[in-house]
């Protein structure tokens, strides 16, 4: 069974990676494009095999704070939700990465602003990147641009997790989650005993037995000691920055014009340039696959080489704020999106290309 | 070798299930699939299409505006992708509903009078495997012994009993397609 290679949606990915990879619990509210992952979870009753407890929240709100608690206790737990969902839960984020708390939150985006539509979107990567609740912190976010990144980022994202102490988003859309392709599951891992619990995360609250107390809270009320707290959040973010930056590239070694897309639209925008390399034009595709940390240095680099980025995201216009910036005006940067739940197709990104071309 | 392919008609006449088990096939056949459907409120009796793509190759975009193959079954489906096929592309509708037939004259043609014969074999629910038998006569992306497997693994178990009856419309929708 381990090896087999199915054939499902990155919905349901999610929830058979979920309990093969150890998690403890998962809370979720449904909404569309990405209830199969609560109903997954139901039909496979992982509180019969692993133990994992599954509970539908009565809110994206409960949902989150539900996480807060599980992962104050050193639990793996997770969330999934939808763009309108996930605005929701931005306090419980933020209060997550003010006290330190591991958690995964994944979002499989749809098109708004506001309940918006159901159809996919990337519109939230400002949400996600720029930290959608308040104060000064950062949350990792991976982006997923297959049904087997979807299986294989829920572990990775409890192992950073966890070894930074902070939240991580998985930025997925409804097309990676309502899509059916091949994926291999990954292998099945327990869950992590009590004990294993105390001794890898000695900061969670899991009973005094003879130590101090382990609070786990973002409040402090003298402001030296809160500025304190934020440079060493500072200092961590930085280290998240140098060690786990992750892109992927595709033709861009020998490329004269640079593409840069993320999760679904990376996929539609390889098949244009698919289409552009038949006519000859040398364009290559940088793939952020952290959308933060982001890969700034490796645009750096190809940026030198190329006459022109053209940031295609299903938005109006996000991640070329982080091209722009990483750029710093040595080459044209120009963006192609769509919105409210419309997709391009590859001919229009081809299009998009040969008019920045001339 | 690629096949782009597009399953439209109604909501509720089992597009999205016949895109599901053609993409199953293929993963038998051990080649690349996605199955991408149209999926939200337009299906609720609107139209419905599911995009399957089927390759020797990794599989870039799982959303395509080109197709090799189309499947159509109704007037607003025939109207959305016949533009859409490519030159030489296959076109495979059914004439019942169909007051506008299609006019291109760069394709090749097939039609597969799937509703009056599930009519007279007092079966709507064949409907769907006598267009998938004829899809499969003439792009035949799998084995029959492989659509067989596939419609064992997305059927669910209590319904198992009706595969015999799956394979008769599947070997019926072969003779039933007919070249225009």
């Amino acid at each position: 069974m381990e090896d087999e290679i199915l054939l499902m949606k990155g919905n349901e990915a999610i929830a058979h990676a979920a309990i093969r990879c150890g998690c403890d619990g998962y809370f979720g509210y449904p909404i569309t494009p990405q209830s199969e992952v609560l109903e997954t979870l139901a039909a496979e009753k992982p509180w019969e095999t692993t133990g994992m407890v599954v509970v539908q929240a009565e809110s994206e709100v409960a949902a989150i704070n539900m996480v807060y608690g599980g992962g104050c206790v050193g639990k793996r737990v997770m969330t999934s939700s939808s763009s309108p969902g996930v605005a929701l839960m931005q306090e419980g984020i933020t209060y997550m990465a003010g006290a330190e708390i591991p958690g995964l939150i994944i979002n499989v985006q749809r098109g708004g602003p506001g309940l918006g539509t159901i159809q996919p979107s990337q519109g939230d990567y400002f949400q996600s990147t720029r930290g959608g609740g308040n104060g000064d912190y950062n949350v990792i976010v991976l982006a997923p641009a297959s049904v087997q990144e979807m299986a294989d980022f829920v572990d990775l994202s409890f192992e950073l997790a966890f070894r930074y102490r902070n939240p991580v988003i998985m930025l997925s859309d409804g097309v990676i989650g309502q899509m059916m392709e091949k994926v291999t599951l990954p292998p099945i891992k327990p869950r992590r005993t009590d004990e294993e619990v105390r001794e890898q995360c000695p900061w969670a609250s899991t009973g005094k037995r003879g130590r101090g107390k382990n609070i786990m809270t973002s409040l402090e009320l003298d402001p030296a000691i809160m500025e304190q707290h934020n440079l060493h959040l500072q200092a961590k973010y930085k280290e998240i920055r140098e060690r786990e930056v992750r892109f992927e590239e595709y033709q861009a070694e020998d490329a004269d014009f640079l593409v840069v897309a993320f999760g679904s639209a990376a996929r539609i925008a390889q098949k244009a340039i698919e289409l552009c390399r038949q006519k000859g034009l040398h364009v290559g595709m940088l793939r952020p696959i952290t959308l933060w940390p982001f890969p700034t240095k490796e645009i750096v680099r190809l940026a030198s080489r190329v006459r022109g980025i053209l940031s295609v995201e299903i938005n109006a216009g996000q991640m070329v704020e982080d091209i722009i910036l990483a750029v710093q005006g040595r080459v044209p940067v120009r963006q192609y999106g769509r919105m409210g739940g419309m997709v391009f197709t590859p001919e229009e990104i081809v299009g998009e290309i040969e008019k920045f071309n001339v | 070798m690629k096949n782009e392919i597009i399953i439209a008609g109604f909501g509720g006449q089992g597009v999205l299930s016949m895109g599901k088990i053609l993409a199953y096939a293929a993963l038998f056949e051990a080649k690349e699939v996605t199955w991408m459907p149209s999926y939200g409120p337009e299906q609720r009796g609107g139209t419905a299409n599911v995009t399957v793509i089927v390759s020797d190759e990794p599989i870039s975009s799982p959303i395509l505006s080109q197709f090799d193959v189309a499947v159509i079954l109704n007037q607003p489906s025939l109207d959305k992708f016949e533009p859409a096929l490519k030159p030489g592309g296959t076109l495979i509708y059914d004439p019942y509903g169909i007051s506008t037939p299609p006019q291109r004259s760069d394709l090749r043609i097939y039609t597969i009078s799937a509703m009056d014969k599930a009519a007279e074999m007092d079966n709507v629910r064949a409907f769907n495997m006598l267009v998938l038998g004829g899809l499969l006569e003439v792009c035949p992306v799998s084995s029959t012994e492989n659509v067989l497997r596939a419609l064992h693994k997305t059927l669910p178990e209590r319904h198992h009993h009706l595969i015999p009856l799956n394979e008769e419309a599947l070997a019926m929708g072969r003779e039933l397609i007919a070249k225009v």
